[in-house]
């Protein structure tokens, strides 16, 4: 016989206060502990329903891997056990709505799906760093929070029932001969049983975006096996002919989550994240302007299954360190060629070790600390198209395909907060930076280098031009000679 | 309280000092030694002292094949190797050292854990748990919520479900939380002769109290060990694959 739920009752070392909903998987409950002062909810699944396994198995799987993440973009875990025969789990209580809530205006803003986006795959990559794929992203486990210390929006997860840890035994692997996830967002090679692609939660964030942005699910809702199979070898209607005021950039970027094949989609959440923040760098392709899902992209995806169908055997997770987003912080004011050329050099070398690497080429325009935004007027304009110009002229020899290399002038008054930054909002892995000499200015201020080192959260490599040695001193004088 | 474990020892004493300091270093305080003290390696007399120690102490130490072997002294059974290093064993150990092995229980129930060197379904006959449905077969032999066991070098997690049982190849050293709600088989690898191309030794720990399950992989100086093995002038292959890690 089930426990009675009610206001008051104990359960470990937490008390009942408010039933805050009521789904049919399970409860959850505001609760209080007398040592802890943050907003606590208690989640309980309902095991008096005669509901599946799977439902108890994924309990059990969020049990196992709350406690183990971290970070801004998940509840925080507090603790978990049984209470006679019924299972809890308690974490932090987050204010926000889902985007599930978002659904009822769509089509929403074009450049909001892409805010939206850009926020879900941060907290997606955040979550892809810690070895964990989510598999059940969809607009209900996208919790939209706005940070009360600094008014900043960023999304949080929410549910891992369903989700894949690399370094923990996969409790739903195989269990279960369906697949496992939401029908409408589930991508492609989960309905074949893969389940440690962290890629497959890019593909559900595009159904989440292409929903948000047109009003339509792209897949519909299968209420079958066979259903969700459909996926495999049908185009989705393209964005833009549901909702013309799409601009090409976004189309492009939601019709490559919903690629069949991982390898087309991009490769990480960290890249998708990148598209979405700078639409103006976006590499457009032939999705861009597809109109419908013609018969021949169909064909073309059902070819493509047949790979899906051996590679769903053998695919190994893949490191989110295959694809980093590398910085490169280029100095125009005071050009040293010997520094520049040692600088690409560098650049070269790390972009060659990753072929899905992508490259940001970034400079720091100084903007007056008091003014008028300076940008707006003609003059500032045309510095700032100066500074474009001399950045793309800067990696030409690099020799880099568009898609793989963008260019950003930062405004700011002093350069390593401006790179310490773009560092941090782009979930950049990697920041090249050229040392400057020992001038006056660096000996009053300090180096740009020093504090981007110091301070940036990323890896940070400073470039030194090969010195020539100054010829030896003489020896001094009271050096016996033999 | 946090458990240390060894498995398949076998007379290396460089691999064990290494496991037991990193082990310490964890905070572990008790000890559970998962068979095969002895075999293969050339300080059989050291580990067996050591080990002898600890149950002196409270650890809990079962027996194994090779354990069995060197007491039982038939070595005609056996590979030509296997019998040359069983019979050294057996000439290098004193009285009270074999009359310690003879002590050794097959297996040890300790609250709901089930602690035996090869299997659960028959602890004696030596079979090994190197598949999911061997795994899932020792996982039905016994009520014991969760089985730690030896025999097999590499490390493994097994857990029981509908048919085979699922198996998980540890890779990195991130603490496990077992699941309340299933039955799990743990292999925490070979200390003393590792197989799985990896030379450091392998161990574990459990924490009885988060429940959480650990496997570690230690470096240690597998050179000497190979040296001792060649100066006893046991078969240089037992030198050689410790180098190797096979």
């Amino acid at each position: 016989m089930p426990v009675k739920l009610q206001a008051g009752l104990r359960i470990g070392e937490f008390s009942l206060v408010e039933l805050l909903h009521e789904g049919g998987m399970s409860r959850l409950w505001g609760v209080s502990h007398a040592q802890i002062d943050v907003p606590l909810l208690m989640k309980l699944p309902r095991i008096d329903y005669g509901e599946t396994v799977s439902q108890v198995v994924s309990f059990e799987v969020e049990r196992m891997l709350m406690p183990l993440l971290g970070g801004a973009h998940v509840p925080r875990f507090f603790a978990s056990g049984e209470f006679e025969d019924q299972p809890w789990l308690v974490m932090q209580r987050l204010h926000g709505e889902t985007l599930e809530s978002l659904l009822g205006s769509t089509p929403l803003a074009p450049l909001r799906v892409a805010r939206l986006g850009a926020l879900a795959a941060l907290a997606l990559d955040d979550l892809h760093r810690q070895r964990v794929v989510h598999l059940d992203v969809k607009p209900g486990n996208l919790l939209l929070h706005v940070d009360p210390l600094n008014q900043q929006e960023r999304i949080v997860l929410l549910d891992f029932g369903l989700s894949h840890h690399a370094d923990l035994p996969d409790l739903l692997a195989e269990q279960f001969n369906v697949p496992m996830g939401t029908a409408a967002y589930i991508a492609p090679e989960q309905v074949l049983g893969v389940r440690n692609d962290p890629r497959s939660d890019l593909f559900a964030l595009g159904v989440t975006l292409y929903q948000l942005a047109t009003g339509k699910l792209p897949f519909g809702t299968p209420i079958s096996n066979n259903g969700m199979k459909r996926r495999l070898y049908q185009e989705p209607a393209a964005p833009r002919s549901l909702n013309p005021q799409l601009p090409r950039w976004l189309q492009e970027i939601i019709l490559r989550c919903l690629e069949v094949d991982p390898n087309l989609r991009h490769p990480t959440a960290a890249q998708l994240a990148f598209d979405l923040m700078h639409p103006e760098q976006v590499a457009l392709t032939a999705r861009a302007d597809l109109r419908q899902g013609g018969r021949l992209m169909a064909f073309r995806r059902w070819l493509l299954t047949l790979g899906s169908r051996v590679e769903a055997d053998e695919h190994k997770a893949l490191p989110v360190s295959r694809a980093p987003l590398i910085m490169v912080a280029i100095d125009l004011k005071q050009s040293n060629p010997a520094l520049d050329e040692a600088l690409r050099e560098m650049t070269r070398r790390v972009m060659q070790t990753a072929t899905d690497a992508r490259l940001a080429c970034v400079t720091v325009l100084r903007v007056a600390r008091i003014g008028i935004e300076p940008n707006l007027d003609a003059e500032g304009r045309s510095r700032h198209v100066k500074r474009l110009v001399a950045l793309r002229h800067w990696a030409r020899s690099l020799d880099l395909p568009e898609r793989r290399i963008t260019y950003h002038v930062l405004e700011g008054t002093e350069a390593a907060d401006a790179l310490i930054d773009y560092a941090r909002s782009n979930a950049i892995d990697h920041l090249l930076m050229g040392a400057r000499g020992v001038t006056g200015v660096r000996r009053m201020l300090g180096s740009v280098s020093s504090r981007v080192v110091a301070e940036a959260n990323c890896t940070v490599t400073v470039v030194r031009a090969h010195a020539v040695a100054p010829a030896e001193p003489d020896a001094d004088d009271s050096t016996p000679v033999p | 309280m946090r458990i240390g474990l060894l498995a398949d020892l076998h007379a290396n004493r460089e691999a064990v000092e290494a496991c037991v300091e990193a082990l310490q270093a964890l905070a572990c305080r008790r000890w559970v030694v998962l068979g095969d003290l002895v075999g293969y390696g050339a300080d059989p007399g050291w580990v067996v002292d050591w080990v002898r120690e600890q149950v002196a102490a409270g650890a809990i130490a079962v027996l194994g094949n090779h354990d069995q072997a060197v007491i039982a002294g038939d070595v005609l059974s056996m590979s030509p190797a296997i019998g040359a290093v069983t019979a050294w064993t057996r000439s290098v150990l004193d009285a009270g050292q074999l009359e310690f092995l003879r002590t050794l229980p097959l297996q040890v129930v300790d609250e709901d854990r089930l602690y035996v060197h090869a299997n659960a379904w028959a602890p004696g006959e030596w079979a090994y748990v190197s598949n999911r449905l061997a795994a899932a077969r020792s996982l039905l032999a016994t009520p014991a919520w969760l089985t730690f066991c030896g025999h097999v070098h590499e490390p493994a997690l097994y857990h029981l479900q509908a048919g085979a049982a699922s198996h998980f190849v540890p890779t990195r050293g991130v603490a496990i939380p077992l699941s309340s709600q299933r039955h799990w088989l743990a292999i925490p690898g070979s200390c003393g002769q590792p197989r799985d191309g990896n030379p450091a030794a392998a161990c574990a720990w459990f924490d009885t109290d988060s429940r959480q399950l650990g496997f570690l992989r230690v470096p240690y100086d597998h050179d000497l060990s190979a040296q001792k093995i060649r100066a006893a002038g046991l078969p240089p292959v037992f030198a050689q694959r410790l180098g190797e890690g096979r």
